[in-house]
């Protein structure tokens, strides 16, 4: 990998070691990624379909546990501890995620759905603390004031870019140490896509925000570093404005100039 | 053949082929509009508050009712209370077995032992009810050494399963995988993402396949003649032989004398599974997700 300068203040909170994932024997999707992830930065993962991006991402919760015939090795280190090493629901609760398509429990209230967290983790809150976290939570995704009124209402009563900052704030609730967004924009128009944008930027303040996007200037308008990763390596990470302006890599280049994508 | 001519053609070939769909519906809609005619027609004179109030009079009392231009001394209460008992123990063990084989259908899908399972279920579908009704008179009213309402809902519960297990299993394939997918990443347990996340919002479909269940299994009649008997009194012990009212209604058909409640037995039974079904359509509209 190249390397440029890659903004920070402090410690790394997440570092990757050889991480490498296969869904086939023999074949890995993500091979042998090595990095760090500074604490309170946004950091893009950019690169064409299928170089395993997504992969990477889900790797960090463990979200590959789910089917069968993924492998993950390599160490994940968040906050001193290996992932791979721990129980998957105890990463889970450390890392959230936000999905492409967003996807509020049907059944649940607005409420409910803030707190779904909490009730499927077995966690019993009184009242107050409840209410505590709701308006806590929907307000740092600026959706407080839009839904104050209509809680009781289902999740899918809302608006697409609405339901997606209902599910940022579900996963905001149980105070991730890292937040790690699968394109959560893209199923979006172009106001809420810039609402959750504005967010992020926010949300930085207290978070380690982890974004896969397809969308380049979405990378450079809120990334603090980006990550470029072609067939399953990572390329290129570091700076971003330093990766737009002048990229190490001649592959990198080449993308970020819409030579192949 | 001229262009513009071959068109004509075939508009008159899709006419005549559109009129025979719909003259071919409406000709199978006569069996089923009779049917209805002649359930109502025959039944509503002796569908009266003695119908769900009496039990089944003797062959003697009815003959001489007749005989003095009376309607029939009594009704089925015990078929009624007896098709509640063992359809109610039927459901009470083929709803939680059904869930569960169909929530392990839906998420090992490919696997060779699902597969497996997937197979048997289909066949337990196509299984004639009478061969049902053997099974369970050998599984259980040969080691009880009596006939029972628990032998007639082990009977129902074989038939109720596959058709829960199937709707289940394809209610829950249907869910997007996010939702269990975003369930796991709040770093939930799988049986809270099961019970809390993906059967509540399956539940329409879910609840759905159990009433059409229940409906079905409702008129059956061969495998409860093998296992439940029949009772002529109101019981609610499941380990003795209970009624149903398809099995009055093939008592009825038995007995010259009580023939006419034939008909009222068949019209009850005809409106409780239209309703079940009409609330199987409406739950399925409503919590469509």
């Amino acid at each position: 990998m190249e390397s440029l300068k890659i903004t920070h203040s402090m410690k790394a909170i997440l570092q990757l070691k050889e991480v490498s994932v296969s869904y086939t024997p023999g074949k890995n999707a993500v091979h042998k990624v090595t990095t760090d992830i500074y604490p309170n930065t946004i950091t893009a993962i950019m690169g064409p379909s299928g170089c395993g991006k997504s992969t990477l991402l889900r790797a960090i919760n463990r979200m590959h546990d789910l089917y069968a015939n993924v492998r993950t090795t390599g160490e994940i280190i968040l906050k001193g501890r290996n992932v791979l090493e721990m129980d998957p629901m105890e990463v889970r609760r450390m890392a959230g995620m936000v999905f492409q398509q967003p996807n509020p429990f049907p059944t649940m209230s607005i409420y409910d759905n803030v707190l779904a967290g909490y009730t499927l983790n077995g966690i019993r809150l009184g009242k107050k603390e409840k209410e505590e976290i709701v308006e806590q939570s929907l307000q740092s995704v600026a959706l407080w004031d839009e839904v104050k009124d209509v809680m009781t209402k289902r999740g899918s009563f809302l608006s697409g870019g609405q339901q997606q900052r209902l599910c940022i704030a579900r996963t905001l609730a149980l105070k991730p140490e890292v937040l790690l967004m699968d394109e959560p924009t893209s199923a979006l128009d172009p106001i809420s896509t810039n609402k959750i944008e504005e967010l992020l930027l926010q949300l930085k303040q207290q978070f380690t925000i982890i974004i896969v996007t397809h969308n380049m200037s979405q990378a450079a308008r809120i990334s603090d570093n980006s990550m470029f990763m072609y067939l399953g390596e990572l390329v290129e990470h570091g700076n971003t404005t330093q990766m737009f302006t002048k990229p190490r890599n001649k592959r990198t280049e080449e993308y970020l100039t819409g030579v192949f994508g | 053949m001229n262009h513009s001519s071959s068109i004509v053609q075939r508009k008159r070939k899709d006419k005549t082929i559109r009129h025979l769909v719909g003259f071919f519906s409406l000709l199978a809609m006569i069996p089923l509009f009779f049917i209805l005619w002649d359930v109502i027609s025959k039944g509503y004179k002796n569908f009266n508050l003695r119908l769900f109030t009496e039990v089944t009079p003797s062959s003697m009392d009815a003959l001489l009712a007749i005989s003095n231009g009376d309607p029939i001394p009594g009704g089925i209460l015990n078929g009624i209370t007896g098709t509640i008992l063992i359809v109610g123990l039927a459901i009470l063990f083929s709803v939680p077995l059904g869930l569960f084989i169909g929530i392990y259908l839906a998420d090992n899908q490919g696997k060779r032992f699902a597969g497996l399972v997937s197979y048997l279920t289909d066949l337990l579908q196509g299984m004639p009810s009478i061969v049902i009704g053997i099974i369970a008179y050998a599984w259980v009213v040969k080691p009880l050494g009596s006939y029972s309402a628990l032998a007639g809902s082990v009977a129902l519960t074989i038939m109720m399963l596959p058709m829960i297990v199937r709707s289940t299993e394809e209610t829950l394939k249907m869910l997007p995988l996010s939702y269990k997918e975003a369930g796991l990443a709040l770093g939930s347990s799988y049986t809270n993402v099961v019970f809390r996340i993906l059967i509540p919002s399956g539940f329409g479909g879910i609840f759905t396949g159990i009433l059409l269940a229940i409906s079905r299994v409702m008129g059956e009649t061969a495998p409860l003649m093998l296992t439940a008997l029949g009772a002529s009194v109101v019981h609610w012990k499941m380990t003795e032989p209970a009624s149903a009212i398809p099995l009055l209604i093939w008592d009825f058909y038995n007995d010259p004398n009580l023939v006419d409640l034939i008909w009222s037995s068949s019209l009850l039974l005809l409106i409780v599974i239209f309703l079940l079904n009409w609330i199987a359509k409406i739950v399925a509209r409503k919590w469509k997700v």
